[in-house]
């Protein structure tokens, strides 16, 4: 098993801490992960996006130029990476702010309406879980129960009260993400 | 033990590593893609546990001048920074190499020259490997090309600058600082007493005790006879390393038709290539200097018999290519790919190369 | 009374101090280091702090302090001293650590690495030598040089229009939060040299408490450098350098 992911949007969207969760429960189940952002002044604001890898095997190189997966946040963030995804593989975007919708038709593009769903549940906050458990769904290649896990090792425990929150947010983004 | 994997960036792993190697100091400054070390030792506040001071210096000068104080101590000591910086420092190594003191170094490289980018880049190849100071001196560097070795570069490093007194430099780049691995933290050591120091390095400045003479850090020498002894002893101690301590990986390379040479970052992506290379039935193999001084010259040079040409991929305009054509002395075509600037080339735009240095 | 019966300890009123070797100095006759240097060996050796002290030895005339007091030393890059002494402080908390420094170490070169020092408050002793004019070298402008005094980058006297103000890093440091103690000795008369010794005794005494920075500058004499006789040069430093940085404590918290 390989998964080579890149997540793309705006600083402050959790793109980053996304990622981070992502790596951390696949290593808690024993798996090879790597984490590579982009960093510097882009995550003040600007775009950011990271490449998480997921391997039964050691990883080559942390730095890719297509993606099994790729999770978009924003238009420009589709703009540059939709044709960086390999055929046959996977497209999960966000279709707030979008206004130019994917194309492609050899890959698998799912929408997830991940920002309006959290304004609903007045939950601004979990909108990257919301994201994280729109991929679980769609490609459930780690424990729903790991990620918890996860983000239980990761959170400062005054935090842990929003472990509830957290987890109602994936399994509403597993409810939402849809087909295109 | 499984407390102790942790997923890190491999600047987090410096500064845990430094921490549970038994470090007794260390001194930096911030600058761009290195300041999680500083930043993570600030939070883990190591002086309350095991003693480590860690301090902000006004600048890489200072830094580096408090390391080569603390050295003099015979303390385990460290300092860390990234192009610019290291730029800075180059006055304090130089003093540190002529007065034979142990240290630590890691330099996270960024692009230049000058102020230049805070995207990763290799450039800073000759200014480590050739002694970017004055004088006639080495320094012992690692590249590591993973957290992990980010984690194991720093322990070794220790131990390799306390068994030569020498500086060790873990030669890094923005990719491996601030990407995240898996990595199993080394375990903790104690940090030696000042008796163990007195006992370990009789040079070590403690304080005069009554029954010797006084110990003087000092790389001053008027004398034109004593200088080139001096000199002539560095030189031996640098033949001497050059006969112990070289380290390399090799992958895929037993039936290898052709050889990718990289360190570092750019030989993560080299793994790639060789893999894709592989795959449409390329012969394609990756040597992969782990320390650039002492730096793989016979181990290269071997390879010149079964393989027929060479291609090293750094993210400079072509440095350690002029090491990988000295090993091979002409006998194959050595050439060179690089990307500058921070731009990072593909796996798939390296084996393009590749397959183009192999229709010539 | 033969030279045997001189000579017995309990007539004894003046030695040299134990802390100091029998290495020929290379000091110019005339010079204030080697009273400086007897100084701080007689206080190491009269607070039995001989296998505590650690020095830092600058670039400059003091290059060679080390070869002189009879303790551990670090010779350190031009300016670095106070970077150099935080260094060892911080590592050896109990140890005595000083800096000693002339004029165009510590107040050019190395002014970001003395002030930052000072205001870290670390704990170690700075002596610092000011002559007015870098010996070592041959006699160039000083950062503590006086307007209208030649030097060989000078040769028509300091100009404040083309070379600015003697920098009065003494006052400056006696700012900063950090310093404890911070005063202006000179050793050019017996009396002045009683209370240079006192002040050395009181810096190393505050660097041992933990409480700062102590400073302390000596107003001094480069004969060879200013041309003149020991003499000359003596009235000279009198006449012109001290008005201009004036002897006494200018902090003690």
């Amino acid at each position: 098993m390989k998964q080579e992911i890149i997540i793309a949007g705006f600083g402050g969207q959790g793109v980053l801490s996304m990622g981070k969760i992502l790596a951390y429960s696949s290593l808690l189940e024993g798996k090879e992960v790597s984490w590579f952002p982009s960093y510097g002044p882009e995550q003040r604001g600007g775009t950011a996006n990271v490449t998480v890898i997921v391997s039964d095997n050691r990883i080559s190189s942390p730095i890719l130029n297509t993606f099994d997966v790729a999770i978009i946040l924003n238009q420009q963030s589709l703009n540059k990476f939709e044709s960086k995804v390999k055929p046959g593989g996977i497209l999960i975007y966000d279709g707030y702010g979008i206004s130019k919708e994917p194309t492609r038709t050899d890959i698998f593009i799912y929408r997830i309406n991940a920002m309006d769903t959290s304004i609903a549940m007045n939950a601004a906050k979990s909108f990257n879980m919301i994201i994280l458990g729109g991929l679980l769904k769609v490609l459930p290649f780690v424990n729903i129960e790991s990620i918890m896990q996860g983000l239980k090792n990761s959170l400062p425990e005054r935090h842990h009260h929003m472990l509830p929150t957290n987890e109602a947010a994936i399994r509403k983004g597993m409810e939402i993400i849809e087909k295109i | 033990m499984e407390q102790d994997i942790k997923l890190l960036k491999g600047n987090e792993a410096v500064a845990e590593a430094a921490i549970r190697c038994g470090c007794d100091g260390y001194f930096g400054y911030p600058i761009t893609p290195q300041s999680e070390i500083m930043e993570t030792l600030m939070q883990l506040e190591p002086w309350k546990t095991t003693g480590m001071v860690v301090l902000q210096a006004e600048s890489e000068v200072a830094a580096i001048n408090m390391v080569y104080g603390g050295a003099g101590c015979g303390k385990r000591v460290m300092t860390s920074s990234s192009s610019p910086g290291m730029s800075l420092k180059q006055e304090g190594l130089s003093y540190m190499a002529g007065a034979d003191l142990p240290g630590l170094v890691v330099s996270v490289m960024r692009g230049g020259p000058g102020l230049g980018t805070i995207q990763s880049s290799q450039a800073d190849y000759f200014q480590t490997v050739k002694g970017g100071g004055h004088g006639d001196y080495k320094m012992i560097t690692l590249a590591p090309a993973s957290v992990q070795e980010m984690a194991d570069f720093t322990v070794l490093g220790f131990e390799l600058a306390f068994k030569y007194n020498i500086v060790s430099v873990v030669l890094a780049d923005g990719i491996i600082g601030q990407m995240m691995e898996k990595v199993q933290l080394p375990p903790y050591q104690k940090r030696l007493t000042n008796d163990e120091i007195r006992e370990k390095y009789p040079w070590a400045t403690l304080g005069k005790p009554a029954n010797r003479k006084p110990n003087v850090i000092t790389s001053l020498e008027l004398d034109s006879a004593l200088m080139e002894q001096r000199n002539l002893n560095l030189q031996k101690k640098y033949k001497e390393i050059e006969k112990n301590e070289v380290r390399y990986e090799e992958i895929a390379c037993e039936d290898a038709e052709y050889l990718l040479v990289a360190f570092g970052s750019s030989a993560r992506i080299c793994q790639k290539t060789v893999e894709l290379a592989r795959e449409k039935g390329i012969k394609l193999g990756l040597f992969r200097p782990i320390t650039l001084f002492p730096f793989p010259t016979n181990e290269i040079y071997a390879y010149t018999n079964t393989v027929k040409a060479i291609l090293t991929v750094e993210l400079n305009a072509g440095q350690m290519v002029e090491d990988v054509r000295l090993a091979v002395n002409g006998t194959i075509p050595v050439e060179h790919y690089g990307r500058m600037g921070g731009i990072v080339p593909t796996a798939e735009e390296i084996l393009e190369v590749t397959e183009k240095l192999i229709a010539k | 009374m033969t030279t045997k019966d001189i000579i017995k300890p309990e007539n004894l009123v003046y030695a040299k101090p134990s802390v100091m070797n029998n290495n020929t100095m290379h000091y110019c006759p005339g010079c204030s280091h080697g009273v400086i240097h007897k100084l701080i060996a007689e206080v190491i050796g009269e607070m039995g702090i001989q296998d505590k002290a650690i020095g830092v030895a600058p670039v400059g005339c003091a290059v060679f302090a080390y070869n002189y007091l009879d303790i551990d030393w670090h010779e350190a890059a031009h300016g670095r001293a106070p970077a150099v002494a935080t260094g060892i402080k911080r590592l050896l908390p109990d140890n005595y650590v000083f800096t000693y420094q002339g004029d165009g170490d510590l107040a050019a070169i190395g002014t970001a690495e003395t002030i930052h020092a000072c205001n870290r408050g670390e704990n170690i002793a700075i002596f610092f030598v000011n002559n007015g004019i870098y010996g070592m070298t041959g006699g160039q402008m000083a950062p503590t040089t006086l307007l209208g005094m030649k030097t060989s980058t000078c040769p028509s006297g300091r100009q404040e229009d083309l070379n600015g103000f003697p920098l009065p890093i003494t006052t400056l440091v006696a700012q900063l939060e950090g310093t404890r103690y911070v005063t202006r000795q000179s050793v050019h008369t017996a009396n002045a040299v009683k209370k240079a010794k006192k002040a050395i005794r009181k810096a190393l005494e505050n660097s041992a408490e933990g409480k700062g920075t102590s400073f302390v500058e000596f107003v001094s004499t480069c004969n060879a450098g200013w041309k003149m006789s020991p003499a000359e040069a003596n009235t000279w430093m009198e006449k012109n350098m001290i008005p201009v940085y004036p002897i006494g404590d200018l902090k003690d918290k």
